[in-house]
């Protein structure tokens, strides 16, 4: 009876709301015509091209195009793991990622922790002036910085090395040097910028809880683990879950710039391994399954994280 | 408070050392690159370049300023971060400024659709078959519309837009002004802060852009410094021959590599002093609001 009623109901109900909705975007239609190129953009060149990633369960035919190319169902996938080099990639980019949480993701909150206590403000303001700038300049810029501070004829490591009477090191030729100095660079250029969204929570504290502390008696290293880390906590754990959702996207650019023959074994990645096999070798499905692999491992991560960390720690992206 | 003074000074002591290494190790790879970009082949080589020139010259740089390609190079750059920058505004500021105002029914469907695009993005094949079928393979134009809005400048700009008082926008309305003049008269002349931050934001992005040239150009006539830098740094000496028209069999490659890094990051050197203002801003505006 309930139910019969109700669908009487809504049919006039609903009417009227279109009616109104249509009137409501006439009203407005000046805010609503000026986000369509917008809208457009996002659908045309985000989501048309998400769609497109079928492919992965296609054998495509640039010939036949996405409609006239077979289906093969999950074969892209299963070639994936069949291969050595594939194998040899991921494993590659795990290292690379879990290094780079391992060094880079605490490096900022230890430098921000550090500036947070120099007394002297000119000082401050040089340091920090100093460490953002690296954030600017292009991958390809600090691959050319990198040749002149590692490389093997002319760099400043080597110089040193040798007037110490040690064997120079082919930092950028070496399969073994590779990932360290991947993760390295990430940790010069970005280390600095990333203490400015700490050093803002740090800002954001309220200065009674440092007099409390005092009053009671807590040196400064006991008032920092007490009260600026816990109050950093929130920044830490969003951005920690962000790094965890982009753990398989390290990025193309700044591996590409320091590949070369001598050390591709250990640094090549997911993101130059679709460039290769993909667009240099024309592999369309199988790169579009290795990316689809990709992204969706990321999402899945995303979420296992959130949740872990909201049962943990409270905090959540959403 | 007294009792740890002894420990906080030898602490004091210790931290402005050790950030004062941090700062040097930032500052000397760069200083070092201007210093090798100004002296001599042997003065390299045999490591007498430390922060300062060594056998100083400046044939490396009449190398640079005689090669055709890196001009040329330089010159899209340019175009790049200007022309691509100004849609980049246009397209951002369209979408941002509609979405924000308590009027625009719906803008929550389009907002979580534009979030989902940060945490999952199309693979490379698709969008590069995508592109192809538009016709944007090998054109300057595939440098600049497919990333016509970053979804993270949208929301910083969104949230300025929010941030706009409303009362003056009420206010514009009960004087009679329709959504046209609000938007002209009112909304636009308060924006010049936001607009010179995410202009500054998206013409580094752009000046700094390698990765979309090396998947979506082909021509050579149409690469953008970064990947003609690129080329010079990874050592192909035919790249250095090619445009050259000062003979270079007199010259090591490693002074011009120098100099050619060091032409491509000046832009970016000069303007670093406003962009750190700026930069720091928007920043903080993105964190607070995500």
């Amino acid at each position: 009876m309930n139910d019969r009623s109700a669908t009487a109901v809504r049919p006039p109900a609903r009417q009227f709301q279109e009616m109104s909705l249509f009137r409501y975007i006439a009203k407005h239609k000046m805010l609503y015509l000026l986000s369509v190129p917008g809208i457009v953009y996002f659908l045309v060149f985000k989501y048309i091209p998400m769609a497109g990633g079928v492919i992965a369960f296609q054998n495509y035919n640039i010939f036949k195009g996405i409609t006239g190319s077979e289906w093969v169902g999950l074969e892209q996938f299963q070639r994936m793991f069949q291969y050595a080099d594939f194998l040899r990639i991921l494993k590659n980019t795990l290292l690379i990622a879990f290094y780079d949480l391992l060094f880079a993701f605490p490096a900022p909150i230890i430098a921000a922790l550090l500036l947070n206590e120099l007394r002297h403000v000119l000082y401050k303001r040089v340091v920090q002036t100093v460490i953002y700038m690296p954030h600017f300049l292009s991958w390809v810029i600090i691959g050319g910085i990198s040749l002149a501070v590692l490389g093997i004829d002319q760099g400043l490591v080597n110089h040193f090395l040798d007037w110490l009477g040690f064997e120079r090191l082919f930092f950028l030729g070496d399969a073994e040097y590779i990932r360290g100095v991947l993760v390295g660079a990430g940790v010069w250029r970005d280390t600095g910028w990333g203490t400015i969204i700490y050093l803002a929570a740090i800002a954001g504290i309220n200065p009674d809880l440092y007099e409390a502390a005092e009053v009671d008696g807590a040196n400064r290293w006991k008032q920092t683990l007490s009260i600026t880390l816990p109050s950093m906590m929130p920044t830490i754990v969003i951005l920690f879950l962000l790094q965890v959702g982009n753990f398989l996207d390290f990025g193309f650019e700044r591996v590409f710039v320091f590949l070369n023959t001598l050390n591709i074994s250990n640094g090549d990645i997911l993101d130059t391994y679709i460039y290769r096999m993909g667009l240099l070798n024309q592999q369309f499905s199988y790169t579009t399954a290795v990316g689809m692999f990709k992204s969706v491992v990321g999402l899945l991560l995303l979420a296992v994280g959130n949740t872990i960390s909201r049962k943990a720690t409270g905090e959540s992206l959403y | 408070m007294r009792k740890g003074t002894r420990g906080m000074r030898i602490f004091q002591a210790f931290n402005i050392v050790f950030l004062g290494l941090i700062g040097c190790i930032t500052i000397i790879p760069v200083v070092n690159v201007w210093a090798k970009s100004f002296s001599g082949a042997s003065a390299i080589l045999y490591g007498k370049v430390f922060l300062w020139p060594s056998d100083f010259t400046l044939s490396n740089y009449e190398y640079v300023i005689h090669n055709d390609t890196i001009w040329r190079a330089f010159m899209i750059s340019v175009f790049l971060a200007s022309a691509g920058t100004l849609i980049n505004l246009a397209m951002t500021s369209s979408l941002a400024y509609p979405l924000s105002r308590p009027e625009y029914r719906g803008s929550r469907v389009i907002l979580l659709l534009i979030l989902f695009t940060i945490i999952f993005s199309a693979p490379l094949i698709p969008v590069y078959l995508w592109n192809k079928q538009l016709h944007l393979l090998d054109t300057i134009w595939v440098l600049m519309i497919p990333g016509a809005i970053s979804a993270f400048n949208f929301f910083v700009m969104r949230s300025f837009f929010q941030s706009l008082p409303s009362e003056l926008i009420d206010s514009g309305r009960m004087d009679g002004c329709g959504e046209a003049r609000i938007l002209w008269s009112i909304v636009l002349p308060l924006t010049k802060p936001v607009m010179a931050t995410m202009g500054l934001f998206y013409a580094v992005t752009h000046w700094n852009n390698y990765t979309s040239a090396v998947y979506f150009i082909n021509n050579r006539a149409l690469y953008p410094l970064q990947v003609k830098v690129q080329e010079i740094i990874s050592n192909a000496s035919v790249a250095m021959d090619e445009g050259a028209s000062i003979d270079i069999s007199q010259m090591t490659p490693e002074g011009i590599k120098m100099a050619v890094v060091l032409v491509s990051a000046l832009p970016m050197i000069i303007v670093y002093p406003f962009l750190q203002r700026y930069f720091v801003k928007g920043l903080l505006i993105g964190s607070i609001k995500s």
